[in-house]
């Protein structure tokens, strides 16, 4: 993932599970413009692997994902 | 020629900003949400659509089952009869303890308990020529799925005259059929049939029966063509009839032409005014059971 990549909007949705990190993940992105970047966050494994499949799948550029802790991760997605 | 529908769907097709949905709503509508051809924004124009159903029985009870399930926002529904002992064979919105309640209300119970979010709006009236068009402004499409067919030629003019996106179908034994009319873009019900039958000369389903589930089997139907055009998606059933015999399960498309002499959607129609033909032929409710012994 780019050092700096310049994020557009920042979506923390600790707490929260499949499908729904997915579901709030394209909700957000659905109104962004193309080229921005979104970054994600997450605290459970599962989603940290669907979310950046299912970004995919929909077409968008998953910049990165990173783990951010023990608990947390963190994916940055381009909207394409 | 122009599409007659643009007017009456155009605040379906405005852009959308923002998808400010509550929580339970992303969890109500996630199904639809992930779905490459709704997302956020077809779920906005789903609950922003207001939808007539007329009749609430067998093939009305799916389709606006189906439409309060995923959103639509305002549901209207047509019909000034009170729920039968003989209707709960197919007209799943009813219940038992329904039975002498206005098929309206009890309409109206069944569609909030499943979606709570929608304005449901009974109409508790036999249409016709001098009360559907009032009733018709408030809608953007209409679902019809009356048992007789001056209603039928009714709502079809009408919708023809006011430019509303129209789900027609008709169930019968184990047939079933379902044709979309876009006034000014495919044909209307006329351009398959001009004019309505004699009375009696078509048995009703009082008389010949009907296969219960033909009403689920062909109204969730025309709920899909319904969603498919509030989103904009897909082919819709427009020139197309689609035959559905369900003992051979087989399905046939018959494709149908617009009428260039059609009487209603044509460049030149003969009929201009709405027309109440008469309801003929309509049987008592089926008698109370004899008490027991």
């Amino acid at each position: 993932m780019p050092a700096e990549a310049a994020v557009d909007k920042e979506l923390n949705l600790q707490g929260e599970v499949c499908p729904y990190t997915f579901v709030k993940s394209k909700l957000a992105l659905e109104i962004m413009q193309p080229g921005q970047v979104l970054r994600v966050i997450v605290d459970n494994d599962e989603s940290a692997a669907n979310v950046p499949r299912s970004m995919q799948n929909e077409g968008h550029n998953v910049l990165g994902v990173t783990k951010l802790n023990q608990k947390e991760w963190q994916i940055v997605v381009q909207k394409s | 020629m122009a599409d007659g529908t643009a007017a009456k769907l155009a605040h379906l097709r405005a852009p959308i900003t923002e998808l400010d949905f509550s929580e339970e709503e992303i969890r109500r509508y996630s199904r639809h949400i992930v779905l490459p051809e709704v997302g956020g924004t077809g779920q906005k124009r789903i609950n922003r659509a207001a939808v007539l159903v007329v009749g609430a029985g067998g093939l009305g009870s799916p389709v606006a089952f189906y439409l309060a399930a995923a959103g639509v926002g305002k549901i209207g529904i047509v019909d000034n009869d009170v729920v039968d002992m003989s209707n709960l064979q197919r007209q799943i919105l009813h219940t038992t303890a329904d039975v002498g309640r206005k098929k309206v209300e009890s309409a109206r119970e069944a569609l909030l308990a499943l979606n709570p979010h929608l304005t449901m709006v009974p109409h508790d009236v036999r249409l016709n020529s001098t009360n559907i068009r009032d009733i018709l402004k408030e809608y953007d499409l209409v679902a019809e799925g009356s048992d007789n067919f001056p209603t039928k030629f009714l709502v079809n003019d009408a919708c023809v005259m006011t430019g509303t996106p129209l789900s027609m179908a008709g169930i019968f034994r184990f047939s079933g059929q379902i044709l979309t009319v876009l006034p000014g873009v495919g044909p209307c019900y006329r351009c398959l049939i001009p004019q309505p039958p004699p009375p009696g000369a078509i048995p009703s389903c009082q008389e010949a029966g009907v296969l219960g589930a033909m009403a689920g089997a062909v109204g969730v139907m025309q709920a899909t063509e319904i969603l498919k055009i509030i989103l904009g998606k897909g082919e819709l059933l427009s020139g197309r009839l689609l035959l559905f015999e369900a003992l051979q399960m087989r399905f046939e498309p018959i494709e149908v032409k617009r009428n260039p002499e059609c009487p209603v959607c044509s460049a030149t129609p003969s009929i201009t005014e709405l027309i109440d033909y008469d309801i003929a032929c309509e049987m008592p409710q089926s008698p109370a059971p004899p008490a027991s012994k």
